[in-house]
């Protein structure tokens, strides 16, 4: 039986890990490196960088610690941020990534789903979709939240997984950072019109989040979360066994 | 030495990383001497079964790769890397595999209920239906990383492991020295280093 995935989120920025607290054992909390090796060792089935430097330099470094994360941590690592061209696409696989979610750069220009899937394959390509309601409709936000496109959202979405994308990230900004739960209603949505898998993102604030997010909506396939793993107000390894004892599909 | 054959496709970081992890000598190469020289050889691949197979055909590594088989070098097929092994691949089209092992690749679509999802991306458990040196340091129950939309079938003779993914799928192979795994060694944490590990080295003596 194929497992429900948790995927830690880290923000990088100038190579560092933007926000975290010390865990036990882990005397580097902003060390990408360090962090992606503790959450694999606690059973994180997957991880995301997500990119958020601005500089050339800060690139640089990024893809340095992605090379060295690729060579000491091995489950599977999504890279985001700052993908507009398949130039992007090349530089993080060449680095280690398996998969590169795209966001802000599809939306500018939606060929690069498809020149991608076509180059990398659709197992390659996330497409990252942050989403807010708007006067009662799903609206697609660009540039990390902050622009509505007013394209709407499921549409955008289908469309996305028609280009080729072989993968969802539906970041909810209603919930996001709020702490009460996945939006189950947006997720539902995106659930009857896609056929790949779906991670939900944005607002999960303790365990029992996660356990109705997989029980209410079975067709979800990972959860996906930041602060709550970084600032260890939940430990992946009591999540993964509380799944578990649920009768959810865990890898343990 | 273990040789990990580049014929240009895929990204080959990973397992390189995941082989110097576990203290093997490894070296990425489409240079049939160097291939030739290694005590074994990993065939990787990701992306459509078409484009792979012509590329390993143009390069004439195809050619060496069936040899060092018959020579009985331990030769190991990671996902569409297995999926070469086979006679053929029934992937939008029909097209001949290297043959060395007895079976074909056939769609994921039909076969699997249709509430499941396509491509087949995760984590899951190894059925071990058969034993094989490959699983000595790993136990049934296992999880692994798959992905894939394809699946090797009519394989009886080789098949070594499977997973469930709403039907009984195709995992792991061997038939004497030819080994494949649909799954990502590469990609499955500590269980796959410890399969890596079974094919790289022979087995410590008490």
């Amino acid at each position: 039986m194929i497992t429900k995935r948790i995927i830690p989120c880290l923000d990088v920025r100038n190579g560092r890990v933007v926000k975290g607290v010390n865990f036990e054992g882990l005397s580097d909390v902003s060390s990408p490196v360090a962090l992606a090796q503790y959450y694999s060792d606690c059973g994180a089935d997957e991880l995301v960088f997500y990119d958020i430097t601005a500089s050339a330099e800060g690139r640089k470094l990024f893809s340095d610690i992605l090379t060295e994360t690729a060579g000491k941590v091995f489950i599977p690592l999504t890279v985001g941020g700052g993908i507009n061209t398949l130039d992007d696409f090349d530089r993080v696989l060449k680095c280690g990534a398996d998969k590169v979610s795209v966001n802000s750069g599809a939306i500018r220009n939606p060929q690069l789903i498809e020149d991608a899937a076509k180059r990398y394959g659709s197992q390659c390509v996330v497409l990252s979709a942050d989403v807010k309601r708007v006067d009662g409709v799903f609206r697609v936000f660009a540039k990390g939240g902050r622009e509505n496109t007013c394209m709407e959202a499921i549409e955008w979405i289908r469309s996305g997984v028609e280009r080729g994308a072989g993968e969802i990230v539906l970041n909810s900004i209603d919930t996001d950072g709020v702490k009460q739960g996945f939006d189950l209603e947006m997720l539902q949505k995106v659930c009857e019109v896609v056929q790949v898998p779906i991670i939900a993102s944005g607002g999960a604030g303790c365990i029992a989040d996660f356990i109705t997010l997989f029980q209410t909506l079975p067709q979800v396939d990972a959860g996906l979360a930041a602060s709550i793993f970084h600032f260890g107000e939940v430990a992946i390894s009591d999540l993964k066994r509380e799944m578990a004892r649920r009768g959810i599909p865990t890898r343990l | 030495m273990v040789a990990i054959i580049d014929y240009g496709v895929g990204n080959l970081f990973s397992l390189r990383c995941s082989l110097e992890k576990i203290g093997a000598q490894v070296v990425v190469t489409g240079d049939a001497a160097e291939i030739e020289r290694a005590d074994r050889v990993i065939l990787p691949g990701v992306g459509a079964f078409r484009d792979a197979r012509t590329k390993l055909r143009n390069t004439g590594l195809d050619t060496l790769v069936c040899k060092l088989a018959q020579q009985g070098k331990p030769i190991l097929g990671i996902c569409l890397g297995m999926q070469m092994l086979f006679e053929k691949s029934y992937e939008f089209g029909e097209y001949d595999g290297l043959g060395l092992l007895k079976g074909s690749v056939k769609p994921l679509e039909g076969v699997i209920p249709a509430d499941y999802k396509i491509p087949q991306i995760g984590w899951n458990a190894l059925q071990i239906e058969r034993n094989s040196d490959l699983f000595r340091y790993i136990k049934n129950g296992d999880y692994v990383y798959f992905v894939h939309s394809y699946y090797a079938t009519d394989c009886a003779d080789s098949l070594i492991a499977s997973c469930d993914y709403g039907a009984p799928i195709t995992a792991a192979v061997q038939k004497d020295n030819v080994y494949g795994c649909q799954f990502h060694p590469e990609k499955s944490g500590n269980v796959g280093l410890k399969i890596l590990r079974a094919f790289c080295f022979e087995e410590e003596k008490a």
